[in-house]
């Protein structure tokens, strides 16, 4: 049931306190947080980069606003509402498709009109943001994903987090929806969480609620066959978050859209530890090899570091094999 | 960055903080734990005359802070008269004036007196060399003989003082000592003797201390210097040292009460002692010598505010508990130091009435707000319902437990309104979004939280530490810091991530 610290320590497991002090305390300046919590800024900071988001429908500021909401969504068959300064992702809302006067969630739950207005109506009061302050609600197009991702999600968008130290991404995974977290990409609420490679974007260990897992709970479909299209390019567009934001230690989520290859999604300042978990290994040697790196290297340049030292095969694929030759035998 | 500055502050805070508690229990004897009980003596002292119908004076002397005894509280009575205090060189004396006072008169004074083991005296300087004694004859020669035969047999001041009391014993009194005797009385004839010796010593008068007594009368003793060493010894036997029980009420070789423009003046005590907790004794001492800024004390305010920083100086002692639990142990709360509010309402309430009151508020708070969020108000229009709501519960859980005889019902009223209101809100929505789960998780983590937090804010020793010790404050921060820098793992954290070192 408990392991002791000098194990942790050993694996290089990094813990909430140590995150907070020595990472996020260090290197993350607290004037730029308004960057990565206020989702609106963060998309426009993105735009002048040149890094690819998924596109904006509009945002709502103000409640008498709230009653034009659906002359805005008129065009558009699936979007997602989201509070500006929301965290941990509350009140996201996610529709699919219409069906006649209703909104379809992923669940398939129908939702009227008036129940989108008071989602929109309690972001704007702040019922999500931190510290409850007035908030903007903001319409995004819904994220096409990548078909190749179908069987590994259950309705919903599966994300990659990617945790980008000093510009260098040090570690990956890949969150997948199921059934127990409701379609949505929450590790805690029961989400997958696929470690994913740095060197190759193919998945090395899966885990949800923080216990190994090989297939995908509600497709069944096995996890070690996952692989990343595009991965250099996504690991460039989060290593590029450094420079856009100045933060050290970031959190970038991303997904990948039929059409537009990989997206910034959000940023986040204070990234959780299931990283670990998911990558059966902990952040701490390779945060202390970054932390020997020199500054100002180039974006390409870090991805390319990264990728050689942070190389690692596939634990899955290794169970895989290994039940592979044992059925030959 | 340099640490430096940091550990520094950490090591101000605890040395100043350990040092102000220490100073506290030294000097003021506020005892570590509450509950230990002092001896304080209650001492009347009545003085009668008969004024001569013109003006009056009456001086007397007042006992002051000594080893063994500390004077608390003093008070007098004297209808018409004026009192002035008087304070030269250590001692004490009280000056009552009138103008025109006739007939038998009476004055009195109280005063507490603490037992306190290391109560520190009032400096009182040594006697001044008395001034060449002058016998007449035949008492010099007689005199002289007295002193050579115990200088004699006598190494110092003390001994001397002995051997000399001796001789005043019957059994070895001689010719001279009885021919002195015929004509001085006993005290004042020792010290004159003492003096001619050229030996420091002073008559002081001391009240022997006895539960119940009334009309008693001070006694006089001998007070001996040699250097800055002084003994006093029992002039009827010679016996050095102060018996436990006398107080000295004169201690500077002065006249104990001096009466002007009356006669037949005397003066008599009567006494009683109680116990009284430590912590109420010292009390009533904190208060009067709460003027200088070392003594900076909250026992100089009022009682009221006295009791409302009684609780404010614990809620450090909760924000502890949940610094601890969230730092070392990894426990979550729904709101950081919403466990300490409402372990502060248990304070009021009591653990039990404290603990069914929140369930039943939060649960019938959450039924009423499931079905406010089906009308689609504003947010804070909703919670503004929900503090009505949840004010309309507890009224009405007060007035059914009062009716069915349930005094307990009535206190749940002390919990903080508006911060439930926004906890059952934040437990609505956290239903919504994580599912029950995690409100139980958040809930559970808040109730225990709250639980260890009244427990230790509501510690008799806890509560008369962080009251009688404001240096326990500082201390209280240093081990904030030091836990603010903690990078290791949290407890829960070790359960975790137990799967990662498993392969």
């Amino acid at each position: 049931m408990w392991t002791s610290p000098g194990k942790l320590r050993a694996k290089g497991i990094i813990g909430m306190n140590q995150r907070n002090i020595r990472y996020i305390g260090r290197y993350n300046d607290r004037r730029l947080y308004p960057l990565v919590d206020d989702k609106l800024q963060t998309k426009l900071l993105a735009q002048q980069y040149g890094i690819t988001t998924p596109a904006l429908i509009g945002t709502v500021s103000t409640q008498f606003g709230v009653k034009r909401i659906h002359e805005m969504l008129a065009t558009h068959g699936g979007f997602v509402i989201k509070p500006a300064k929301g965290s941990g992702g509350k009140g996201i809302l996610v529709i699919e498709k219409r069906d006649g006067a209703h909104f379809v969630k992923p669940s398939g739950a129908h939702l009227s009109l008036e129940d989108v207005e008071r989602h929109v109506s309690n972001i704007l009061s702040g019922l999500y943001s931190l510290g409850g302050s007035p908030d903007v609600a903001v319409i995004e197009a819904l994220i096409d994903f990548d078909a190749s991702f179908a069987e590994y999600s259950y309705e919903g968008v599966p994300d990659i987090r990617v945790i980008v130290f000093q510009g260098y991404p040090v570690m990956a995974m890949m969150r997948l929806s199921t059934a127990a977290s409701d379609g949505k990409a929450n590790l805690h609420q029961g989400a997958v969480g696929v470690g994913i490679d740095i060197a190759s974007g193919t998945a090395i260990r899966g885990v949800q609620f923080d216990r190994a897992r090989h297939d995908h709970p509600d497709t069944g479909h096995e996890l070690a066959s996952l692989r990343i299209p595009d991965w250099k390019t996504l690991l460039e567009l989060a290593a590029g978050c450094y420079e856009m934001t100045s933060l050290g230690y970031l959190g970038t989520d991303m997904v990948i859209d039929r059409q537009h290859g990989p997206m910034l999604l959000e940023l986040n300042a204070r990234p959780g530890l299931a990283i670990q978990m998911a990558n059966g290994e902990g952040l701490r040697k390779r945060l202390d090899l970054i932390e020997r790196q020199p500054e100002g290297v180039s974006p390409e340049a870090r991805v390319a570091f990264a990728q050689h030292h942070f190389a690692r095969g596939s634990e899955l694929e290794r169970v895989a094999q290994e039940a592979r030759e044992a059925a030959e035998a | 960055m340099s640490r430096l500055p940091f550990y520094l502050i950490v090591a101000l805070l605890l040395v100043t903080g350990i040092a102000m508690s220490v100073h506290r229990h030294v000097q003021f004897e506020v005892p570590w734990t509450p509950g230990e009980q002092r001896k304080v003596w209650e001492i009347e002292a009545q003085v009668n005359f008969q004024a001569d119908g013109g003006p009056a004076k009456v001086e007397m002397a007042l006992p002051s802070t000594q080893p063994g005894f500390r004077v608390l509280t003093e008070h007098t009575a004297s209808p018409g008269y004026g009192l002035n205090y008087l304070e030269e060189d250590g001692a004490r004396r009280a000056l009552w004036s009138v103008r025109e006072a006739r007939g038998n008169q009476q004055l009195y004074y109280s005063a507490q007196v603490l037992v306190a083991e290391n109560a520190k005296p009032a400096e009182v300087p040594p006697p001044r060399s008395a001034a060449n004694v002058v016998w007449e004859p035949p008492y010099d020669t007689a005199a002289q003989e007295v002193i050579d035969d115990a200088w004699s047999r006598s190494a110092d001041a003390f001994t001397f003082t002995q051997q000399l009391i001796s001789e005043f014993s019957d059994e070895r009194r001689d010719e001279n000592v009885r021919l002195l005797l015929t004509q001085f009385d006993r005290a004042p004839l020792l010290l004159r003797l003492l003096h001619q010796a050229d030996v420091q010593a002073r008559n002081v008068s001391g009240l022997q201390l006895e539960n119940g007594r009334r009309r008693q009368t001070l006694t006089t003793w001998i007070q001996v210097y040699d250097g800055d060493e002084s003994a006093l010894f029992d002039p009827a036997n010679g016996e050095r040292g102060r018996p436990d029980n006398l107080l000295l009420w004169e201690n500077a070789g002065q006249s104990v009460l001096e009466v002007q423009g009356g006669t037949n003046s005397r003066i008599s005590f009567s006494m009683i002692s109680r116990n009284q907790p430590a912590a109420a004794a010292v009390r009533s001492q904190l208060a009067k010598d709460a003027d200088t800024l070392l003594n900076f004390s909250i026992h100089s305010l009022p009682l009221e505010e006295q009791a409302l920083f009684q609780t404010i100086l614990l809620i450090p002692i909760g924000a502890l508990v949940v610094v601890l639990l969230r730092v070392l142990v990894g426990i979550k709360t729904s709101g950081t130091f919403m466990p300490v509010l409402i372990a502060l309402a248990f304070i009021q309430t009591s653990l039990v009435t404290g603990l069914v009151g929140f369930l039943l508020v939060v649960a019938v708070g959450l039924v009423i707000r499931n079905y406010l969020s089906y009308l689609n108000l504003l947010l804070v229009a909703r919670v503004t319902a929900v503090i009505i709501t949840v004010i309309a519960i507890i009224s009405l859980f007060s007035v059914v437990s009062f009716r069915m005889g349930l005094n307990a019902g009535l206190q749940i009223t002390f919990f903080p309104m508006i911060i439930l209101s926004w906890t059952i809100e934040r437990m609505s929505i956290l239903w919504e979004e994580e599912g029950p789960k995690e409100v139980l998780i958040q809930g559970g983590g808040s109730m225990l939280t709250a639980v260890l937090a009244y427990l230790a804010m509501n510690n008799p020793w806890i509560r008369h530490i962080t009251f009688n010790f404001l240096g326990v404050q500082l201390i209280l921060m240093a081990l904030i810091l030091m836990l603010g820098n903690y990078t290791g793992y949290r407890l829960l954290e070790l359960r975790r991530f137990k799967p990662v070192t498993e392969d």
